[in-house]
């Protein structure tokens, strides 16, 4: 298990470069930064000027290393917006992100395991088909779309819940319940077949032949085997909801790492965007890491090898 | 005082009493009758081999025993009972009472039999706790000592072992000592030497046959081989397409066996030593009819070497002496020379 985790943070640390690497390179190649920085009303000199002050003369080998060198010690540098370290800003933002996803993530997972299980154990009847709606509904519906659905009936109409801010937790109630019901529909599904795959093992049968009461069946021998790739799911679901909050933060006017990335983008502040694109790929990364030790850590057959 | 009740006191001494058993599947092409009105009983303590081909619905019958039929089967029967319990009337909560604690079954395949999420000790013990209320540590002594008694060595570090640390020959020695876990009335062993190689099936089934008389369970034995295996037993039913075609003690079905198609696995068995192991036996020629739909007249008339024209009526289960019975209509008298030579002489 101990060379297994080590082996798992070598490659997740390798991934973590690259990727900072090929998000460098993308954005510093898609066109010539000093000029968007300057702004359509500056003339050459001030262009100029601007390389030279933000070090875009240099090769960009040398600039890489320079991030790469700050980053290792947490310096991301200076917004070029914000009267403020890149740091700063995103130690500020990061934990109403976090709050969000996790919320989210709770609310996902408390429904879609139960739903799954009372699915395949109603296999083929009203309940099943009224649980794959859900999932279908969730599928389809645009995440945004649902958030304004929930702000016209919930904050505007019936007003029991705020529709924007961050102030207190009456605030992520809606933005996690729009994000949670993104990631339900794929954990509730691989729930549902997982535990039809099970229910119909051998190892069921046995449980029943020593005659364990129903109960036990269900949740001590099927639903612990069905769980294992549902848990793997829901690290890698946590890593898309942190990506797909760009957009629930943005309905709720929430002021996390999401509206962080997107306002950055939208104003050039180059250090930001590199910046959060790193935090969030590291999000991946650690996440992806989590589910293969969380896999190891349910599955014997991985774990006593 | 009931008819049923006065049966109860007159069958007391058989453990098991099944008459008329049907077991119906619905598929695509109709009703698949698995199990076609089948009659036998096991006594206590003896050991009674049902031996059939494969698809002759031996499974379907432990299961149906068992009352772990899958969910779309419908079971019918004009008795099953179980130590005087009527077992088609008994609701689903008092069936899994007597399930693994009063009778329990291994299964054919020890690979997949049991859960690799957990370990060997707590699955050994979960149904002792379950039935009998004792404690965990009272269940892992009896797991300990079973353990030991079906011969597995280090017992203590197997139970922390997880069954994907196994061999198959040894999950199969597990699953017995866990079928004998709350010391069952009953153990219906379900092909459990199929799976695995030659040699570890003689010791599993040394042991089974061991700790049957040590223990005094009566044992249902599942086989499809005739040879080596059905001798240990102390009674043999051989099963075709859904019936059972001949039920005798086993010397006497060696002996004389009555039914033409008894005769016919007898004859392809091999002499011991003289094929070499793991060959297939010599089959009867001829396809086992179609399960779906009823079979008008005798089953196995379509294969059968003497089959006459009173076959195509349904043979009844002829009596013969000596708990002897055969599903042929010439189980107790020869067959009609045919006329050919007859009109030649
Ligand atoms: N789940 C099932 N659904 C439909 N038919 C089945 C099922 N299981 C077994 N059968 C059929 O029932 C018959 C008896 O099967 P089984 O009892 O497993 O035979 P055996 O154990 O003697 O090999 C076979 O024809 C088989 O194809
Ligand atoms: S009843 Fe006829 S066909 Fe059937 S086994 Fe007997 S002789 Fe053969
Ligand atoms: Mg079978």
């Amino acid at each position: 298990m101990g060379t297994f985790i080590f082996r798992r943070v070598l490659v997740a640390m390798s991934v973590a470069l690259t990727i900072s690497i090929v998000s460098f390179m993308l954005l510093h190649l898609s066109g010539d930064l000093a000029t968007s920085i300057a702004g359509p009303e500056a003339t050459a000199e001030q262009v100029e000027q601007i390389r030279i002050d933000y070090g875009l003369d240099q090769p960009i080998v040398n600039q890489y290393l320079d991030w790469l060198g700050g980053a290792l010690t947490f310096d991301f540098g200076h917004s070029y917006y914000y009267q403020s370290t890149v740091v700063d800003l995103i130690v500020d933002r990061m934990p109403i992100t976090l709050t969000l996803g996790g919320v989210a993530l709770a609310l996902a997972v408390s429904i879609s395991i139960p739903l799954g299980v009372l699915a395949a154990l109603k296999r083929d009847t009203w309940v099943d088909r009224l649980a794959l709606l859900f999932a279908v509904v969730g599928q389809a519906m645009p995440s945004f779309w649902f958030g304004l659905t929930l702000i016209v009936v919930f904050a505007v109409t019936l007003q029991w819940l705020p529709a924007a801010g961050s102030d207190g937790w009456q605030h992520f109630v809606l933005p996690a319940i729009a994000l949670g019901y993104y990631a339900t529909p794929a954990m509730m599904r691989l729930t549902r077949t997982g535990m039809l795959e099970v229910l119909e093992s051998d190892y069921i049968r046995t449980a029943r032949a020593k005659g364990l009461r129903t109960g036990a069946v269900i949740f001590k021998h099927a639903l612990r085997n069905a769980i294992i790739p549902v848990v793997a799911l829901a690290a890698v679901e946590l890593g898309f909801m942190l990506g797909g909050s760009v957009v629930i933060e943005s309905v709720f006017s929430l002021n996390g790492l999401g509206q962080l990335a997107w306002d950055a983008i939208s104003r050039n502040d180059y250090p930001v965007v590199q910046a959060v694109v790193l935090i969030i790929a590291l999000f991946y990364i650690v996440l992806t890491l989590l589910a293969d030790v969380a896999n190891a850590a349910l599955d014997p057959r991985i774990r006593t090898r | 005082m009931s008819r049923l009740e006065v049966n109860n006191l007159l069958e007391v001494n058989n453990l098991l009493e099944v008459n008329n058993l049907r077991v119906d599947l619905p598929v695509e092409a109709g009703t698949l009758h698995a199990v076609r009105g089948i009659d036998f009983h096991v006594e206590r303590g003896e050991m009674l081999c049902l031996v059939g081909e494969s698809g002759c619905g031996k499974s379907m019958t432990s299961l149906a025993l068992m009352g772990l039929l899958p969910r779309k089967a419908r079971l019918t029967a004009d008795r099953l009972q179980f130590d005087g319990i009527d077992l088609t009337t008994l609701p689903e909560r008092r069936r899994s009472d007597l399930r693994g604690a009063r009778m329990s079954m291994i299964f054919q395949e020890p690979m997949t039999a049991l859960n690799p999420a957990y370990t060997l000790g707590n699955q050994l013990c979960e149904g002792l706790i379950r039935h009998r209320g004792v404690s965990r540590r009272e269940a892992r002594d009896r797991a300990l000592y079973l353990l030991e008694r079906v011969g597995i060595s280090a017992a203590k570090d197997r139970l922390e072992q997880y069954p994907h640390q196994l061999s198959g020959g040894l999950r199969q020695r597990v699953m017995i000592a866990m079928a004998l876990m709350c010391e069952p009335d009953l153990i219906i062993a379900d092909e459990p030497t199929t799976a695995l190689d030659v040699t570890i099936q003689a010791q599993i089934l040394r042991l089974l046959r061991e700790l049957q008389q040590e223990f005094g369970t009566a044992v249902i034995f599942i086989t499809h081989d005739l040879g080596v295996v059905a001798r240990i037993a102390d009674r043999v039913a051989v099963m075709y397409a859904g019936e059972m075609i001949e039920s005798a003690p086993t010397p006497a079905l060696y002996a004389n066996p009555a039914h033409p198609y008894t005769r016919g696995l007898l004859s392809c068995i091999p002499a011991p030593g003289k094929t070499p192991p793991g060959s297939r036996l010599q089959a009867i020629p001829g396809v086992v009819p179609s399960l779906v739909g009823s079979v008008e007249g005798c089953a196995f008339r379509n294969r059968c070497p003497q089959a006459q024209p009173a076959c195509e009526r349904t043979p009844p289960l002829m009596s013969l002496p000596g708990d002897h019975r055969a599903r042929c209509h010439y189980a107790d008298r020869p067959v009609p020379a045919p006329l050919q030579p007859e009109m030649s002489s």
